[in-house]
């Protein structure tokens, strides 16, 4: 098969064809939406196969439950909704029903509008939070792909696992970087670019900002790593010890907050490994209202604040 | 593929098992000086009419997946659950002694699949009815006729998340395969529920288009009848409310809230076990 070059889109569009996929490959998958299908994107599966999806209405307790009773079947159960509300409003659902039974029921959950390029809905929309949540349930795995390719690959992958997933895909359509030769494997981080002075360590649309930024500091003559982290837990320990070893010096970006997210993750295994000065980069407020790129930059999720944000855990070098 | 069927006994066979039951509640209580004897006592013959005479289950093969599904969604009352699973065959009763205890696989709240017939991890009320929702749904998918069964306590009825279930199970056209039982003892740990919050479980589950079965839940052939009438098709779904007290059988536990949680002491022990055995005020 030709490999297909990147696509402008949304992460959350790669979910129906994820399922879809799923389905076609033999998968017993359900899926639920609460009431957010049309943007979730989780209709297009229902129009292709109606008796393997639900709508529970606006109960986002309710559709953990009943997926976590279709996973008790054998099934592998799909839920979705708004990252402010799936886990936000179920996380007791997610524990109980979910986390805790047999060491983790099979549930995936798909979480699309996450972070603050929500836009325009405010901060009550702008999920900061998710995946402080999502990581603190053990046996969960939490991924944040860049781009439509790779949010596909990483869907498919965790329905493929018999554990509980949380997935966090995004409003607004963004640059592809990945085309379909490329291979998401659970767990592990791609490098996008070779460096040796910084590494920048990113996920979700943050990816292709670090790409800017490096570019940024290429031009100063500052050499940058630049990682896709879409595996937020498991971290990948090898690439994050491989990065403080090579290059001394780290930057973590997520459109999160910096506690119990990407930065919290990266940090934890350099403390217990290699401990080299780190920056994190995250949102550590609540939001306003604002065009998803006017909001990036209200945020200070830009380019230059990542340089500025290399430069000086590079000047932490000892 | 094991063909189960209901043991169906009479009713003097069924109270017989209720007096032992009741006595492992007491017991498992006191031998680990925590537990949950008030709502585990009030629900005494709703478990045992139903696990002996309606629920079509093999405990030799707990994981068939023909059975009928038992879930308790009111969590706390494992004292109750766990003896009717050890009195019904799915472990020994031996086990009970070991309730609450490190090392035990009957933890304070049920933990799916910890020990045979355990279906559903519970302990955070409100969860029962969803999960009954999914598996009820896997079963019309998969061409199974098993009919999920859900124990609800009154003050559980608090939870929004019953709510939204009461509201999906006819919507999804379930009825014929989800029954839900309320426990309507009318307390909870705070006290009295028209005092904490009150609940209208008639009126309630009437709103979200269920049949109402209600029934005195101490009254073995009131109960049996009940159930009975609570599997037979209906245009709607069915819930069967029961009236009932909660510490039933035990005369210092009844209608007494502060043993909603609490253990007895060795000589309130004895009390309890006498009262069970003459099978005071027990129908």
């Amino acid at each position: 098969m030709t490999s297909v070059a990147p696509v402008t889109a949304a992460t959350r569009e790669a979910y129906p064809k994820a399922l879809i996929q799923l389905a076609e490959e033999g998968v017993d998958v359900v899926a639920i939406d609460a009431d957010l299908s049309v943007s979730t994107m989780g209709y297009q599966f229902g129009e292709k196969y109606p008796d393997r999806w639900m709508t529970v209405g606006v109960a986002e307790a309710n559709m953990v439950g009943i997926g976590a009773g279709l996973a008790a079947t054998g099934k592998t159960a799909f839920i979705a909704s708004f990252a402010a509300f799936l886990p936000g409003r179920c996380f007791d659902q997610l524990r109980t029903s979910v986390a805790q039974p047999k060491g983790g029921m099979n549930v995936k959950c798909v979480a699309s509008h996450g972070g603050i390029t929500v836009g325009e809905d405010g901060m009550s929309a702008q999920a900061i939070e998710d995946l402080a949540l999502a990581t603190a349930l053990i046996p969960f795995d939490v991924v944040v792909p860049a781009d439509f390719e790779s949010a596909r690959q990483a869907i498919v992958a965790v329905g493929k696992t018999s554990k509980p997933a949380y997935v966090r895909t995004g409003r607004p359509k963004v640059p592809g970087l990945y085309t379909t030769g490329y291979r998401f494997e659970l767990g592990k981080a791609t490098q996008l670019r070779a460096g040796s002075d910084v590494t920048l360590i990113a996920c979700g649309i943050l990816v292709s900002i670090a790409l800017q930024a490096a570019e940024q500091l290429a031009a100063d003559g500052v050499s940058a790593r630049v990682l896709d982290m879409a595996t937020i837990k498991p971290i990948d320990r090898e690439a994050v010890i491989a990065a403080a070893r090579d290059t001394g010096a780290i930057v973590t970006a997520e459109e999160h907050q910096t506690v119990g997210g990407l930065g919290s993750a990266v940090a934890r295994v350099l403390v217990e490994t290699i401990p080299v000065p780190v920056s994190m980069v995250g949102v550590d407020r609540y939001g306003t209202s604002g065009k998803w790129d006017e909001l990036l930059g209200y945020f200070e999720l830009t380019p230059q604040r990542l340089a500025q944000a290399a430069k000086d855990a590079i000047a932490r070098k000892r | 593929m094991p063909t189960a069927t209901a043991a169906r006994l009479s009713v003097d066979e069924l109270r017989d098992i209720a007096k032992r039951i009741r006595s492992h509640i007491v017991q498992m209580v006191f031998n680990a000086q925590s537990g949950h004897p008030g709502g585990s006592l009030s629900a005494v013959e709703l478990g045992v009419a139903l696990f002996w005479n309606h629920l079509r289950i093999d405990p030799e093969n707990p994981q068939w997946p023909g059975r009928d599904r038992f879930f308790l969604s009111k969590g706390h009352a494992t004292p109750f659950y766990y003896s009717l699973l050890a009195e019904r065959g799915f472990f020994s009763t031996g086990l009970l002694d070991g309730f609450r205890t490190l090392g035990s696989p009957l933890q304070g709240h049920p933990s799916m699949n910890s020990a045979p017939g355990i279906e559903m991890s519970g302990g955070s009320l409100g969860q029962g009815l969803s999960f009954a929702i999914g598996q009820a749904t896997a079963g019309r998918m998969d061409g199974r006729d098993y009919r999920c069964w859900v124990m609800m306590g009154d003050g559980e009825l608090n939870e929004g998340q019953v709510w939204e279930a009461a509201m999906a199970v006819p919507h999804f056209g379930l009825g014929d395969r989800i029954v839900a039982i309320v426990d309507r003892n009318g307390l909870q740990n705070d006290g009295f529920g028209d005092t904490i919050m009150k609940v209208h479980p008639k009126e309630m589950w009437h709103g979200f288009g269920w049949h109402v079965i209600e029934c005195d839940g101490h009254d073995m052939a009131a109960v049996d009848q009940a159930l009975t009438e609570a599997e037979r098709p209906h245009g709607k779904p069915r819930v069967v409310v029961a009236h009932t007290i909660k510490g039933k059988g035990v005369s210092f536990m009844e209608n007494n809230a502060g043993f909603h949680g609490k253990a007895p002491t060795a000589e309130q022990l004895k009390q309890a076990l006498d009262e069970i055995t003459r099978g005071d005020g027990l129908l």
